[in-house]
Formats: C-alpha cells, sequence, structure tokens
C-alpha cells in the first residue's frame, strides 16, 4: 500500500500576525515555522500508524520553495519514507491542489491524507479539490480511519453528531482531532530523515484562480468592562441592555 | 446568469447555516442584477423548502432522492455543477459548515472557478470581485479577489444574521444525473448528540477550562448554559483528559465558533484557544487569576472563583426571564 500525506509549512501557533509591504504580505520577521499542526499531527501519524500496523510506503509531498526544507526534513524523521517537494510558491487552492494531483497521478497511491485545514490560510479547500481533480472519492474532516482490506471505515464530522462512513480504497481524506496521537521524533528518527530521499520536482503549468489583494488586522477591542464578582446583576443587565446577547 | 446556492438539510430540516448562505446568494444576486435559486439534495418536506423564499430565494430546486439525504461530496458536487450549468449560474455560493467544505472544492475544481472559503463580507465589485476571509485562525482578515469567470464562496456561519420575509419562493423538481455506481462513499450510521444545540450553529455558548477542576464540576457550566439555551463547549485540555466529548474543544485545533455571546470560565485564554472564539461578537470571561490573558479579549470580566459567581449569575439570568 501507498499513502501520500501533503505537509503544509505554517507559522507557529504562536506566531504574531503582522503583514508588510502596504499590508500585501504576512511578515515572516522573528516567526517560527511548524508543520501545519493537522497535517502532522494526525494526517501524517495516522499514516505512520497504518505503515506500522499494514506495512505501507508513506510518502510526503509539500508545495514549497527550499524554505519549506526543513518542515518536510521533520515529517521524514517522524517517520516518512521519502519526500517530494514541488518547486513553486504555494499560489492558490487551486493551484496547489493541481501540483499534488499531478503528482498523485504519477505516482498512484491508494491513500491520500491531508490536513483539515492550513492554520493560516484556513482554505479547507485543498482535500477535495485533489480529490475532484483526481476523480476520487474524498472524506472530508475525519476523526478516525479504519482500514479492513481495502475497505476504509471512517468517522467524520458532521453538524451536531458524526458519520460513520465506509469507502473502497483509493480515497482523499482531510483529518482533524481524534485520528491520531501526536508523536515527538526521536534521535534515530532524526539521523535517520537526513539520508531519507528528498526530490525536488518542478511544478506544471496552472493558473491561479484567485489571489490575495490585501491583508487587515481585526479592529482592536474597545477594552474589557470590569465588573465585581458580587455584583453578577450588572452583568446580566449590560449583556441584556447595552450588548443585547440574551 | 444567475446565482445558485446549495441549501444544505438534515433529516429533512432545512440547516440554520443554509439560510444564511442564501440570504447571502440572495445579495449577491441583487449587486449583479439577476436572480437567486437554491438546490435542496435529498428528501425535505414542502414547507421547508418554500422557506428558502423567506431568505431571498426565487427558485428552489429539489433533488427529492433518498440516496442524496446523506452527502457523498462527489456526488453532491456532480449534481450541484449540472444545477449550475442548467441555471446557467456564474457565482456559486455554499456554507462554510461540514459539507459545503467537503463540497464547495470539488465544486471548484470541476469547473476551473476560483474558491474563497469562509466569507465574512460580501463581494466589493467595485474593482474585480474582491471577498474577505478569515486567515491565521481568525487573528486576520484576507481581501481574496477571484479572477475566474465562474465563483464559488462558501459563507461562514453566525457571520450574518438572518432577516426573515414574506417573500416565498416557488418549488421545481430538478432531475439529477446520478446512477447508483456514483456513490462511492456510503453512511453506515449517523449519530446526532441528541437534544444538543450544535456548537457551530449555537448563538449562545458557555465554555469551561481547566480552572474547573473536574468533570464533576460541570453542572455549573451546564445550569448557566440551559438557563440561557446556550450551548457548551471546553478548552483542549479538558477534552484531552476527558472531562468532556471531543466534539464540544474549541480552539485552533478545534472548532471555531462565532455566536453572539461566548463565556469562558476558568480558561486562561492561550492564543491557541482564542483563535476558535475570536469571531464572537461579545466576550465574557470568569477567572480568578486578574492577569489570565484572556481579559485582554474580553468584552466584560469578572474577576472571582467560578463556584461562587457561575451559580449566582445563573440566578441572575434566571430572574431576568
Ligand atoms: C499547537 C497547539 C494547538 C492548541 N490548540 C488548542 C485548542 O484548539 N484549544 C484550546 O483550548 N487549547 C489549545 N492548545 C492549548 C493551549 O495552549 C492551552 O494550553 C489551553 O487552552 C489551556 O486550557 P485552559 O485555559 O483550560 O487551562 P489553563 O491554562 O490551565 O487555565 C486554567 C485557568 O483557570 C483559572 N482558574 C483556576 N481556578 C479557577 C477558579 N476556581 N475560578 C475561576 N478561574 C479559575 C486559572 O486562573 C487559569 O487562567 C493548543 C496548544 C498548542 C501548542
Ligand atoms: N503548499 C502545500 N503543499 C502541500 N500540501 C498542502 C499545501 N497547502 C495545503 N496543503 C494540504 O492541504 C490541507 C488543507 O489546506 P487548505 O485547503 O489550504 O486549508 C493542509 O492541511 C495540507 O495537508
Amino acid at each position: 500500500m501507498k499513502i501520500l500525506v501533503c505537509i503544509s509549512k505554517t507559522p507557529d501557533t504562536t506566531a504574531k500576525i503582522a503583514f508588510t509591504d502596504n499590508n500585501t504580505k504576512f511578515s515572516e520577521a522573528g516567526v517560527q515555522f511548524i508543520i501545519n499542526p493537522y497535517d502532522e499531527w494526525y494526517a501524517l501519524v495516522r499514516a505512520l500508524e497504518l505503515k506500522e500496523s499494514l506495512g505501507a510506503t508513506v510518502h510526503l509531498v509539500t508545495v514549497g520553495g527550499a524554505d519549506t526544507e526543513p518542515v518536510i526534513r521533520k515529517a521524514l524523521a517522524l517517520g516518512g519514507d521519502e519526500a517530494f517537494r514541488i518547486n513553486a510558491d504555494s499560489q492558490d487552492s487551486y493551484y496547489i491542489a493541481s501540483q499534488i494531483a499531478a503528482h498523485a497521478r504519477q505516482q498512484g497511491y491508494d491513500l491520500v491524507f491531508t490536513g483539515k485545514e492550513t492554520i493560516d490560510y484556513n482554505g479547507s479547500a485543498i482535500g477535495g479539490m485533489v480529490a475532484e481533480l483526481l476523480e476520487l472519492p474524498f472524506v472530508s474532516i475525519a476523526a478516525k480511519f479504519e482500514l479492513n482490506g481495502t475497505t476504509a471505515t471512517i468517522n467524520r464530522e458532521i453538524e451536531g453528531g458524526e458519520e460513520i462512513v465506509q469507502v473502497e480504497l483509493p480515497v482523499v481524506v482531510s483529518c482533524q482531532k481524534g485520528m491520531a496521537e501526536a508523536r515527538i521524533p526521536n534521535m534515530r528518527g532524526i539521523m535517520a530523515a537526513r539520508t531519507k530521499p528528498l526530490t525536488v520536482v518542478e511544478p506544471v503549468a496552472v493558473e491561479p484562480l484567485t489571489s490575495i489583494v490585501s491583508f487587515e488586522l481585526p479592529p482592536a477591542k474597545a477594552g474589557v468592562k470590569m465588573i465585581s464578582p458580587d455584583n453578577v446583576e450588572e452583568l446580566v443587565k449590560l449583556l441584556h441592555e447595552e450588548a443585547k446577547v440574551i | 446568469m444567475s446565482v445558485l446556492i446549495f441549501a444544505d438539510q438534515f433529516q429533512g430540516k432545512i440547516k440554520k447555516a443554509a439560510f444564511e448562505a442564501v440570504q447571502y446568494g440572495a445579495k449577491v444576486a441583487q449587486q449583479a442584477g439577476t436572480t437567486a435559486t437554491a438546490i435542496v439534495l435529498g428528501e425535505a418536506d414542502n414547507a421547508e423548502l418554500a422557506a428558502l423564499g423567506n431568505y431571498g430565494a426565487q427558485k428552489v430546486l429539489q433533488v427529492a432522492d433518498a440516496r442524496l439525504n446523506e452527502i457523498d461530496s462527489s456526488v453532491g458536487a456532480k449534481v450541484i455543477v449540472a444545477a449550475a450549468e442548467a441555471e446557467n449560474a456564474q457565482v456559486i455560493i455554499l456554507s462554510h459548515n461540514f459539507d459545503g467544505r467537503a463540497i464547495a472544492p470539488r465544486v471548484a475544481a470541476r469547473l476551473q472557478a476560483g474558491l474563497v472559503t469562509g466569507a465574512i463580507s460580501l463581494p466589493d465589485t467595485a474593482n474585480g470581485f474582491t471577498v474577505k476571509k478569515t486567515v491565521f485562525s481568525g487573528k486576520a482578515f484576507a481581501n481574496v479577489n477571484i479572477t475566474s469567470a465562474r465563483k464559488v464562496i462558501t459563507v461562514m456561519p453566525n457571520t450574518f444574521p438572518l432577516e426573515k420575509t414574506d417573500a416565498t419562493a416557488t418549488v421545481e423538481a430538478f432531475q439529477a444525473p446520478v446512477s447508483d455506481a456514483d456513490f462511492k462513499v456510503k453512511a453506515t450510521s449517523v449519530e446526532t448528540v441528541s437534544g444538543e444545540i450544535p456548537l457551530t450553529e449555537a448563538e449562545t455558548i458557555v465554555s469551561g477550562g481547566r480552572g474547573l477542576k473536574g468533570p464533576e464540576n460541570w453542572g455549573l457550566v451546564e445550569d448557566l448554559a440551559k438557563a440561557l439555551g446556550a450551548a457548551t463547549a471546553c478548552s483542549r485540555p479538558v477534552a484531552d483528559s476527558g472531562w468532556r466529548p471531543h466534539h464540544e474543544h474549541v480552539g485552533q485545533t478545534g472548532l471555531t465558533v462565532r455566536p453572539n455571546l461566548y463565556i469562558a470560565i476558568g480558561i486562561s485564554g492561550a492564543i491557541q484557544h482564542l483563535a476558535g472564539v475570536n469571531g464572537s461578537k461579545v466576550i465574557v470571561v470568569i477567572n480568578k487569576d486578574p492577569e489570565a490573558p484572556f481579559f485582554k479579549a474580553a468584552d466584560y470580566g469578572i474577576v472571582g472563583d467560578a463556584f461562587e459567581v457561575v451559580p449566582r449569575l445563573t440566578e441572575a439570568v434566571k430572574k431576568l426571564q
């Protein structure tokens, strides 16, 4: 079995969000980059568990410049077997998905895992697009994935509940919490990652369909109104009369 | 030309998020001087379908096919694309809810249409077709221009308050071009958390953190929630410790919620928690530590012991009603 895990690079969850160039670019100054948490904790680790229990090969793919290599190496250190970096700026969801689909078409995978969404762009789009481009079934926002032969049983979140679905491989799945427990790379993994293959692939020609014109920061809060713990009636009154939310 | 909106149903009931998407789509149609058509997949009763007119749909297409009651994203996208062709829709709107997030990217890729997910503004057509969305988990917004002729937008739930009118829609049957072989993903069971309000649709949320010390104390949160008609949520360590079910976890790695009122009890306000709740209109923080970072993101705050403050607050809320 061959599994592809889509890995994206995102700013650390505590990074300060600021913009430069007239609010058209994210300011990377002083920002630490990590593997997008959904990709690492859930998609990658579940793929590694399947590898350990069923003997799969786990490939990683990222669309990005050379600056994404530390993140890809970390994913290799966690246990990925082989990585592919598609050498292009990630322009928009359609562009990225087209690159991943082109790679997947060439390699042929039984299973493609993505994260639920990137924590910077918050697209929730790549997985579904890759599935459509590959004409494969897609199960979104999965919290559990079990495999029995070539039949996958997947729990997927819906409004106010959960749906359990069955699908035959190959399939594309976007992963969230519940899929697996986060791991940390060990020394042996880190050493091994240095010599694992990381192939740089040139992108296919695709036109992006959207572009970011500008960024904005939310308006600052007016400041918190403090209320005495002995006067909760005041809070109820404010919520009712001033904020009008109860 | 027209605007097509996917109006999501669950067990025959149109979701609140779907009404919001229809209302958004109707406004986009109005901007463009065209009409709004909603499409409903699966069985739903006629009164539900006609109610879509209350939010601006002129026409409702229904595919009353029991196989579509649960969503297979691939079939859903196929039907929506067929309807978009039939209606000559240039703009296709879905909710940024679970089904919308599964289907929209497929529709967009199939039509080679630019996609903006989680829209929080109507399109600005003064100079292109620019839609505002949240990025960096609510810590910023991006204005995204869709450059393709066709456009797909998913609308952030709980962002556009519903304005109900008396207008009604005409309901037409739509013949979906699907065969049994198209259904690859089969739902074997659907579990709902019965009696509770889905967090993503809740207008009021009471949320508890580690400050509540243990699951045995959750009656405090539940009583206040009950008095307010609110849903309950929690911070990540609370769900990780098994004090509360996972689906209640909000934040960076959990659900993103946008209620009118979010009451945080015994939650410190870590940046990853705020990422899931910073879209709330009003935030109330109850914490015994005056230095808790959450106060910086709050509108109203009480420094005090949750075990004393919350029961009193619950009583005061009950008195109001
Ligand atoms: C990559 C990453 C992703 C994460 N994602 C999430 C996420 O999605 N959601 C999330 O919530 N967290 C997330 N976290 C964890 C986050 O960083 C915090 O650790 C977590 O939110 C803290 O939860 P808490 O506020 O309940 O607990 P604590 O930080 O322990 O805070 C407890 C609070 O309760 C107060 N308190 C104690 N006793 C009382 C009392 N009697 N009355 C009133 N107040 C009291 C304390 O003063 C304190 O402020 C993530 C972390 C990382 C690294
Ligand atoms: N540049 C990228 N390279 C590889 N995979 C990506 C990239 N961007 C996003 N993904 C994958 O697609 C998922 C969803 O991303 P998004 O649709 O941008 O929210 C992520 O969790 C990743 O698994």
